[in-house]
């Protein structure tokens, strides 16, 4: 039984090329609140930090840590712990620990406001093995608070960010492009390369998505006013003409061909996401009651998540699923026809699918089911494709029979282009 | 750093990693800043390396846990304390494994 090394250093994100192999539950997202501290313009999910009818719904600790030893059975290796602000939970450090005793890596979105001196050393001392994902609004305390309407966000962010670069806490950085802080983008990017461990550019939050759970039309009309229009859309993506041109035609390469009628084309049936409340969905964006289930948890569950009282077992808990029983349901995703007429007259016949980044979530916040086509992701795509000569002025996606081998044409054109 | 490590140590887990088993395969994941060369470093373990691995209880000898798999493997005995040696070396320098007095 000779071998010349024992253990394999493995990279974390080893996703397998077949969501058919590997564990059971491949990515688990947990919202652990809706509240947050700043109510950004923009936001697509939060409820005051103050509101404490939320706080009362929310799930406990002892829920949450139920619902992590469930996916760690599952043979989860990630979970990612989201918001609102997940930082603003008392129990965050308490939850944090539990999922990474259990060997799970953590990924956190956060605004960085809330991360003390002991939450930096705990990151530090018990590292996520994902970078922990800081979202800034704005360079400066105006454009930033224009972004966040909570005075003394900038200072707080700001602290944060000083604390976790104290301990050498490993983190990145991403920015939303908004109309307070388009002017400041040059200038984040020089520091953003001034952080360490970013060695790739920084990532952009540049299509703004209607609110999840479809509860403020009002809230929606703001997020329109505030979306990059098409045309400003791809003026940002190609500012950097060389870059641009070489990353879609890698892009290109792998994911333009005609989708047909099948609505999930991703992970959904093989992940999970948790709301603030305990219910299980398919992913953060298809919040569609019908695909949407409350979980189970047993009555007396220990601080540590162990189930006090279930002689039943797992499957038996107060009526609500567990997450095998959630993922059982969750496979027949990948079986799901579109209907909508529209869609199947344009998104299913157009190559230009994956480019637009159509699906059902952004169906879902945008009209209420799960396949009428978005306009706005549309236009952004066909904007993009004229502009890289894979369609003429008139025509659309969906018009185009040869698109497939229009793209190959021009990647080859692209690479002759470089290699001359 | 060369680990002094002989056939007489005991061997045992460190608290700083987590062991998992997902899909067949044990997967070693660092609990504690310091483990690996890099901040989002997991380890597998190779056949040989499990099967060593799940002998360490924390109370044998490296010596009888290379009598325990040479019985089990039905193999040479000399080969497999080298294996168990070599093992346990290259775990206690990455800091998954820690010596027990
Ligand atoms: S910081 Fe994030 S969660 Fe909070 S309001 Fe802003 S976008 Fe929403
Ligand atoms: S570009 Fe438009 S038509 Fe084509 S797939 Fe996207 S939304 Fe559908």
């Amino acid at each position: 039984m000779s071998d010349s090394t024992y253990v394999v250093r493995r990279k974390p994100d080893r996703t397998p090329v077949s969501l058919d192999v590997g564990p059971r539950l491949k990515q688990l997202d947990i919202e652990l609140t809706e509240r947050c501290n700043n109510r950004c313009i923009h936001c697509l999910i939060n409820r005051p930090l103050s509101d404490s009818s939320a706080q009362a719904d929310e799930m406990t600790t002892a829920q949450v840590v139920h619902i992590l030893r469930q996916a760690a059975g599952l043979g989860c290796a990630q979970v990612r712990f989201t918001g609102g602000e997940p930082l603003i939970r008392t129990d965050f450090q308490d939850v944090y620990l539990y999922a990474r005793r259990l060997g799970l890596k953590v990924s956190l979105f956060t605004n960085a406001c809330f991360v003390t001196p002991d939450v930096a050393r705990l990151f530090a001392r018990v590292p996520p093995l994902v970078p922990i994902e800081i979202t800034v609004y704005g360079m400066t305390r105006e454009s930033y608070e224009a972004v966040t309407r909570s005075r003394g966000s900038h200072e707080s962010f700001r602290k944060g960010l000083d604390e976790l670069l104290a301990c050498g806490a490993p983190f990145v950085v991403r920015w939303v492009v908004l109309p307070p802080n388009r002017h400041e983008i040059p200038e984040f990017e020089a520091w953003a390369k001034t952080l360490p461990g970013i060695t790739a550019g920084p990532a952009y939050v540049l299509m703004l998505d209607h609110r999840s759970r479809r509860d403020d039309p009002e809230k929606n009309r703001v997020i329109d006013t505030l979306r990059l229009s098409p045309q400003e859309t791809l003026a940002f993506l190609a500012r950097d003409e060389t870059k641009y041109r070489h990353g879609m035609a890698e892009f290109a390469a792998r994911f333009l061909t005609p989708p047909g009628d099948r609505l999930f084309h991703c992970g959904a049936g093989h992940g999970v996401c948790i709301d603030a409340y305990g219910r299980v969905q398919p992913c953060m964006g298809v919040r569609d009651p019908a695909l949407t289930f409350p979980l189970g948890f047993p009555e007396k569950t220990g601080s540590d998540g162990a189930q006090a009282e279930t002689p039943a077992g797992p499957d038996s808990e107060n009526g609500g699923l567990t997450l095998a029983q959630a993922l059982d349901r969750f496979r027949r995703l990948k079986t799901l026809a579109a209907k909508h007429p529209l869609y199947l007259a344009r998104c299913a016949r157009c190559f230009l699918k994956g480019l637009c980044e159509q699906c059902p979530a952004k169906s879902w916040a945008e009209h209420g089911n799960l396949d009428t086509p978005v306009d706005y992701y549309c236009q952004a795509a066909h904007i993009q494709a004229r502009y890289l000569g894979w369609l003429s002025e008139n025509e659309s996606g969906w018009d185009v029979v040869d698109g497939p081998e229009r793209i190959k044409k021009w990647v080859h054109a692209l690479s002759t282009e470089g290699n001359r | 750093m060369t680990s002094m490590i002989d056939l007489e140590a005991v061997c045992a887990r460190s608290e700083n990693v987590v062991a998992r088993e997902i899909e067949e395969e044990i997967l070693i994941v660092p609990l504690a800043a310091g483990i690996g060369d890099a901040d989002d470093d997991l380890y597998t373990l190779n056949e040989t390396g499990q099967a060593i691995w799940q002998a360490l209880d924390g109370q044998r000898s490296l010596k009888d846990v290379a009598a325990l798999l040479a019985a089990r493997f039905n193999a040479p005995g000399p080969e497999i304390e080298r294996d168990v040696l070599g093992f346990a070396g290259e775990l206690v320098r990455r800091g998954i494994l820690v010596t027990r007095p």
